[in-house]
């Protein structure tokens, strides 16, 4: 081993990435002669769970899920880089070299996640997580009819009922006759149980 | 190939069978009862994924359709669709008696379509109502020995 190679370590790697190419592309030429071809419209149709494609695929996307996207993103990078940490954080062997590596460790954690935290706070602060609903305007027309025409209706019509049930409160004991006391009738039914040795004919 | 290393001989046509039939990819597709089944063969009791068989989301990517279930006549237009949408080589396995022949429509179900190889060319039929996960492995390994004897060019 002791030879000067005749390739550098550059080179190396310049034939790692012909062989790589090579054989990408003899797969994809085998994959072309090999595989049937029989294109139909059918078949070039959109994938639609079997249903009729209808319309195009380019539909407007509401733009405001770009936000969320970003965001989902920036703590999906910091999910990708808590996992390697998970693995070197309570070492055992590490924590035997430095017994402070525990402690940096988990401070360095929380110093990453608080400088994402950070930009939540800031995120939510600048209103970008507010979903902005639309504001509707409500439609107007020039009635002759008043609104407190309506609402004089609405009162008028509460007070009429109320009138009504306190006639009714007040009225019916005057034309009824003096009720008699009650008198508290005991169940027609009294549930009895009784145990089946005792009744003839049932075992 | 052994332990020692070496190399193996084949032939292209049984080398591409070998392939095909180790990788019987079904389409995700389940129309009635019998996908239940369907579905227990795919879950791990029956774990029909050590012969290769694992559902595909899309046709795209299938390789099989299995017709697990009652074929009605709004169903089989998308079902053709499915099919005609799977790359070749494509394979159909019927499952249960209703993608059979109607199975219990067959004489008053004025919806159901009296077998689904009125539709589309069915290459391994199920008996059974439905059929166990067992019957359907066993429709699978008589679709791997089909593939098996198949041959590259058409004589």
């Amino acid at each position: 081993m002791d030879e000067v190679s005749q390739i550098s370590e550059f080179g190396k790697i310049f034939i790692f990435l012909i062989t790589g190419f090579v054989l990408v592309g003899m797969t994809l030429f085998l994959s072309k002669l090999l595989s049937p071809n029989k294109p139909n419209p059918e078949k070039l149709a959109s994938y639609e769970c079997g249903e009729e494609p209808t319309g195009t695929a380019w539909i407007p996307f509401n733009t405001r899920f770009y936000v969320i996207a970003l965001i989902f993103l920036l703590f999906d990078v910091e999910m990708v880089f808590i996992f390697p940490w998970a693995t070197v954080y309570a070492n055992a062997s590490l924590i035997a070299a430095d017994n402070r590596w525990g402690l940096f460790t988990l401070i360095e954690m929380f110093a990453f996640a608080s400088i994402l935290i950070l930009g939540l706070v800031y995120v939510w602060r600048k209103g970008d997580l507010d979903w902005i609903k639309p504001t509707p305007v409500i439609p107007t027309t020039n009635s002759p009819i008043p609104l407190s025409l309506y609402e004089e209706l609405n009162i008028k019509q509460a007070a009429f009922k109320k009138i009504l049930i306190t006639e009714q409160n007040i009225v019916i004991p005057h034309n009824e006759v003096p009720a008699k006391p009650v008198v508290v009738n005991k169940p027609m039914f009294k549930p009895s149980f009784k145990k089946a040795s005792n009744e003839p004919g049932n075992e | 190939m052994n332990e020692e290393g070496g190399i193996v001989v084949t032939k292209l046509n049984d080398l591409m069978n070998w392939a095909r039939l180790s990788s019987i990819w079904p389409l995700s597709f389940g129309i009635a009862c019998c996908a239940i089944e369907m579905m227990g063969m795919y879950a791990s009791t029956y774990d029909v994924d050590r012969l290769g068989v694992f559902p595909r989301p899309s046709a795209r990517q299938a390789d099989v359709i299995i017709i697990a279930g009652t074929v009605t006549f709004k169903m089989a237009e998308r079902i053709k669709r499915l099919y005609e949408q799977m790359p070749e080589p494509r394979y159909v396995i019927s499952m249960g008696s209703c993608s059979n022949c109607g199975g219990p429509y067959w004489q008053h179900g004025y919806h159901v379509v009296k077998g689904v190889d009125r539709i589309i060319p069915v290459d391994v039929y199920v008996q059974g109502c439905p059929p166990r996960p067992e019957a359907l492995i066993g429709a699978i390994i008589e679709l791997q020995k089909k593939i098996e004897g198949e041959t590259l060019i058409k004589v």
